[in-house]
């Protein structure tokens, strides 16, 4: 009895709370949100930085997002949009524990994050030559890997997620066409070191813990081999190539 | 003195025993009622475990592509193993769907637990319940485009079926005819108290909708090839298929999925994630007598199978799109 009046007391008392709770919402959002709303403008801030504590993407990434390959910064150039935005935000929030990137990420607004990425998510751009280019066979091993995996360990291939030419798949899996071989090898490190957790389901920790350094160059130096315009019917078909 | 001394000795180990038994006896009670929070888990996981460890490496190991001869013999076995990865690019005309055989026989067939062809061409010929005929292994491939392609089967001595036979017949080389393969189908799981659809929902959010897709309609790249199959709805196996039978697809989810952490589900998460999969409209099955109930009777009589059992009030079955490939 007593618990029942007691619920009928707070059900009448919330009554009352969408409109106090709708005036404090407007109040406190209205200014921040006509603030970033002109501020944010992809192309700007990747060419110039936010004006704040983050400076230009371009830096590191390249004018178009080509990226650095030498240097392990990764091409942002034809990455899905949301996929972008994840990784900012675990920069900022943790699951990528990265000293260059997360005050980076801490220092753009939720806005900016999303006007980056979309920027980049947009440009379309030629990948650039490594330096150092992996030898045939290391890249024929990669595309063995890539294409079927490693049962005995209990790996599939990398494009039964990520699409049959390392095109991408929707906002989890992106495209590793044309991305960065030492990029690649850095990321499967920092899944294998607990550095990076923000994989969904932990997919990438258990495949990269299964890993070794063998097959991680080999998959980079595949990926990073491959076209980024990947074509829609290049399913590697044999370990052989 | 040295009369003392062993008496000593044996209070001391006496002591540490007793010490030993209380912190044992405490642990044990605590696990077991942990494990009595998941009441139909525990149990039945126990015996799966130490299969799936067995499975984990099958006395039969299939010959690597490296021993393809370069024959004609070989060029069909290379055939067959291209059509298996990519079905949709190499055997169209036979396909109603967007699935491949390697979606379900994983590792192109080659993997144990997850009906590996190598056990299931030294199966071959066998009666089936399903047709009440002794079928050849060729027959039992045209049930696989019939039923899990949705589309329609290959006459007998067909170029694909050809190949296919072929490849099947070359990854069984060595193995012995007529032998129960150990890692043959998919695990048989121990029957589970009850299936819960609304976990199999929870299951399916949690760990599934990932990469199948919210609806189960899979997911595909940006350039339109299906990267993930879809699980149900018009693109999916049809009403027919293996797949549809709640205890096929408990097994192959408990020693595959998520793809990579095979063996992760609980026996029951497998189960009721199964039973949420086969609760889902999918193309009708091609033995459609025109009666659901009829068509249930005569082919799904089972309580693993949902199709004519109602769901959240719908007859399943009743509302199918039609079988086969659809109309161009």
């Amino acid at each position: 009895m007593t618990f029942g009046s007691r619920g009928c007391r707070v059900a009448r008392g919330a009554r009352l709370r969408p409109v106090v709770l709708c005036f404090f919402v407007l109040l406190l959002s209205t200014p921040i949100h006509a603030v970033t709303a002109y501020a944010a403008d992809g192309r700007e801030i990747a060419a110039n930085g936010n004006g704040r504590d983050a400076p230009a993407c371009s830096a590191c990434h390249g004018a178009q997002g080509e990226g650095q390959p030498d240097a392990a910064n990764p091409r942002l150039a034809g990455l899905n949009s949301e996929y972008l935005i994840a990784q900012l935000n675990a920069f900022a929030e943790g699951g990528r524990d990265n000293e260059a990137m997360s005050p980076i990420a801490k220092a753009l607004t939720p806005d900016e994050r999303q006007a980056i990425a979309k920027f980049y998510a947009g440009s379309v751009t030629p990948r650039i030559k490594e330096r150092h280019k992996a030898d045939g066979k290391t890249i024929a091993s990669g595309a063995a890997l890539a294409g079927r995996g490693d049962w005995s360990k209990g790996l599939p291939g990398c494009g039964q997620c990520h699409g049959g030419a390392g095109q991408g798949v929707g906002k989890t899996f992106p495209g590793l066409a044309g991305q960065s071989a030492e990029y690649i090898m850095s990321q499967l490190k920092a899944w294998k070191d607990g550095k990076r957790t923000n994989d969904p389901l932990h997919l990438m920790t258990g495949i990269a813990s299964k890993l070794n350094d063998d097959q991680i160059a080999a998959v980079a130096a595949y990926y990073a081999s491959l076209p980024v315009a990947a074509a829609a019917s290049a399913v590697p078909q044999g370990s052989k190539p | 003195m040295s009369e003392r001394l062993p008496d000593l000795r044996t209070w001391i180990a006496g002591v540490v025993f007793l010490g030993l038994a209380g912190f044992i006896g405490h642990k044990l009670p605590s696990s077991d009622t942990s494990k009595s929070a998941e009441p139909a888990i525990a149990k039945s996981d126990t015996p799966i475990s130490g299969n799936t460890s067995e499975n984990a490496k099958p006395p039969f190991s299939p010959p690597g592509d490296d021993e393809i001869p370069n024959n004609e013999f070989g060029d069909a076995v290379r055939l067959g193993e291209k059509i298996f990865r990519d079905t949709q690019g190499n055997a169209r005309e036979f396909v109603g769907n967007s699935l491949q055989c390697a979606n379900c026989h994983l590792d192109s067939g080659r993997l144990a637990n997850a009906a590996p062809l190598w056990a299931a061409y030294v199966a071959y010929p066998a009666y089936r319940q399903k047709n009440e005929h002794v079928n050849t292994f060729e027959e039992r491939l045209q049930g696989c485009f019939l039923y899990s392609m949705n589309g329609k089967a290959p006459a007998l001595n067909d170029k694909v079926l050809v190949a296919l036979e072929s490849y099947a017949y070359f990854l069984a080389k060595g193995a012995v005819i007529g032998a129960d393969l150990p890692g043959r189908g998919y695990p048989k799981l121990a029957k589970p108290a009850k299936l819960d659809y609304a976990h199999g929902q929870q299951v399916y959010a949690a760990k599934c909708a990932l990469c199948h897709g919210a609806e189960g309609q899979g997911q595909s790249a940006a350039d339109g090839s299906v990267v993930f199959p879809p699980l149900w709805g018009r693109r999916s196996f049809n009403g027919g298929a293996g797949m549809s039978s709640i205890t096929n697809a408990a097994g192959f989810i408990k020693a595959n999925m998520p793809f990579s952490q095979g063996n992760s589900l609980t026996d029951a998460e497998a189960w009721d994630v199964a039973s949420y999969m086969d609760s889902q409209e999918r193309p009708q099955d091609p033995r459609f007598s025109g009666s659901v109930a009829e068509t249930r009777k005569l082919h799904h009589d089972s309580p693993m199978d949902m199709y004519g059992q109602t769901v959240n009030g719908v007859v399943l079955g009743q509302n199918s799109p039609a079988a086969g490939p659809p109309p161009q």
